[in-house]
């Protein structure tokens, strides 16, 4: 039976929900299921995890020196807890993605990128050609399974379970070639674009900055996160880390609304785990309406005034 | 200082890939070969910074048969001093990669390694981190800033929540980000000039690498497409629609 090692995102104050939809990746894999968290001051997120439906045991590793989830403090740890472990996953988020192949290359073996579904305890399904083609990979039995999880495929875990919670010492010491600055936030206080169950996103047709602020008045109607097209992120008109799309984020909320989007291959890749998405656009032709579910051909400087009215 | 610059030969990103229809891989039958984007803007980097006056020779790797020369010579046209093929007919995945690269760095001795932050083929987006961690040195992924201080570099991280900032002591490695830099064009003297530059070939065999992957890829689908959808002629049909599925 498997046994299933868990590396858990957080921000140093709350777990992040990709540590549940990894978890579900990690019961359709089947077999014992733990969580690792490492950080410092981690004793609340420890508890959230352990709360996680199907988790057996949460290992906690608190130490300065985790503080920040540098790769080349965190990666060592976390091999030193895979001893015994069969599968060693984490989320395919950019902490995931910085982290992971660490860990893999410490442990000797290939990674399995981005696992969108499992077909066996070693086979698995991921995307390629940016969700263009999709492989099978089949993983040597005799040798541990280290893997991140595509998040926008998987549904997180409820809670209300209570795992035990049991501390470990640090292995290592901090590595003194990295050193951690800092972090600057540009999303402000709108729900987390990740884990929205909302989405409004703009495109290049919103036109500037001063524009796009339509889109955040519709988002916050609606308790929406805030999302972009590569175009409209490299015109200025918003912050990188709005970027939804094969380069920037892959998302998978309930509702998708695209606003001026005209649905380019590498946006489309973004947001085809969406519930259901709508996309507005004054061009009928646009490829944006090949995948969604509800189209209206409409200015968007007049239809979000519309919804708005309408949405009271 | 020598900056080391490792670029993939990949599907051009204008190409709309297609699964073979006996699930066998997906056509790569006549379509154009590039750079991978990200590994470009890695050398673009690299280029400025020896411009800059701050390392003497940008030298760009490549791992594969004798069609990633094409590929080297681009590299070269762009600025690059010279190429090393790491020769081979097998297609490695990226720990045997990370390997074969380390071996080169015991050679060439770099102070800083550039690569694309993922190869937009198999995006699998773990060379550049496993190459860290088999040579005990900093990496810094997804890069948007890199500027080099003396023995250490000051790295801008696009990350999920914002910009993170790290600084590294070199050497290290660094994955790039796409709005790290604009790649320059190439001009017609400039792939004159690159035939005459130096490439040398090193038969991966030569490097003493295990190769053997415990992942192997066994079949290729076609990707689920969505259902049809339905046209709506107005924000309050819009609604109405929304409504009636639970929506709002």
């Amino acid at each position: 039976m498997s046994r299933i090692l868990i590396v858990a995102e957080h921000d140093g104050q709350a777990l992040n929900l990709s540590v549940a939809k990894s978890v579900n990746c990690a019961q359709a894999i089947g077999g014992d299921i733990d969580i690792a968290v490492l950080g410092s001051g981690i004793d609340g997120i420890a508890a959230e995890a352990a709360a996680l439906d199907s988790v057996s045991k949460v290992i906690a590793v608190d130490a300065d020196h985790l503080a920040a989830p540098l790769a080349v403090n965190w990666a060592p740890e976390a091999v030193a807890l895979a001893d015994g472990y069969t599968h060693v996953l984490g989320p395919s988020s950019t902490l995931g993605r910085d982290l992971m192949p660490r860990i893999a290359a410490l442990m000797g073996v290939n990674q399995v990128s981005d696992i969108m579904e499992v077909l066996g305890p070693h086979a698995f399904k991921r995307p390629i050609y940016a969700g263009n083609a999709i492989t099978d990979v089949a993983c040597a039995e005799d040798r541990t399974v280290v893997g991140t999880v595509r998040t926008a495929s998987w549904k997180a875990v409820a809670s209300g379970g209570g795992a035990s919670v049991e501390q470990r010492p640090a292995n290592g010491s901090a590595a003194g070639h990295t050193r951690y600055v800092g972090l600057k936030v540009e999303g402000g206080e709108r729900p987390d674009l990740q884990s929205a169950a909302r989405v409004v996103s703009g495109g290049r047709a919103l036109g500037s900055e001063e524009k796009f602020n339509l889109i955040y008045g519709l988002a916050d109607r609606l308790g929406a996160g805030v999302g972009a097209s590569r175009a409209a992120v490299d015109a200025g008109y918003c912050p990188n880390d709005m970027q939804v799309g094969q380069t920037g984020k892959i998302i998978s909320p309930d509702l998708y609304m695209a606003f001026g989007i005209s649905g380019a291959i590498q946006h489309i890749t973004g947001i085809k785990d969406a519930g259901t998405i709508v996309a507005v656009n004054k061009d009928g032709e646009a490829p944006i309406f090949e995948v969604a579910d509800i189209g209206l051909v409409g200015d968007l400087f007049q239809v979000i005034p519309e919804l708005e009215a309408l949405l009271g | 200082m020598k900056i080391l610059v490792g670029i993939k030969r990949v599907v051009d990103y204008n190409v709309r890939v297609r699964v073979l229809p006996d699930g066998s891989g997906v056509d790569l039958d006549g379509v154009k070969m590039s750079v991978n984007p990200f590994d470009e803007i890695a050398l673009e980097e690299a280029l400025r910074i020896r411009e800059a006056g701050k390392a003497e020779e940008v030298v760009v790797v490549s791992i594969g048969g004798d069609p990633v020369q094409q590929q080297l010579r681009t590299g070269l046209a762009m600025g690059a001093d010279r190429a090393i093929q790491i020769k081979t007919d097998a297609d490695l995945q990226p720990l045997g990669a990370a390997q074969a690269f380390l071996k080169i760095i015991e050679r060439e001795e770099p102070g800083l390694v550039l690569l694309g932050k993922q190869a937009i083929d198999d995006d699998n987006s773990q060379t550049g981190q496993m190459l860290a961690a088999l040579w005990g040195r900093p990496q810094a992924t997804f890069a948007s800033e890199v500027v080099l201080d003396g023995q250490s570099a000051t790295v801008v991280r696009e990350v999920d929540t914002g910009l993170e900032t790290i600084e590294v002591d070199l050497p290290a490695v660094v994955t790039v980000d796409l709005r790290l830099n604009e790649p320059r064009f190439v001009k017609l003297p400039d792939i004159m000039k690159a035939k005459r530059k130096p490439l040398d070939v090193v038969p991966l065999d030569e490097l003493g690498v295990d190769t053997a992957s415990n992942v192997e890829v066994t079949g290729f689908s076609p990707p689920e497409q969505r259902g049809k959808g339905i046209m709506v002629e107005d924000a309050s049909q819009l609604v109405q629609e929304l409504k009636n599925r639970g929506l709002l």
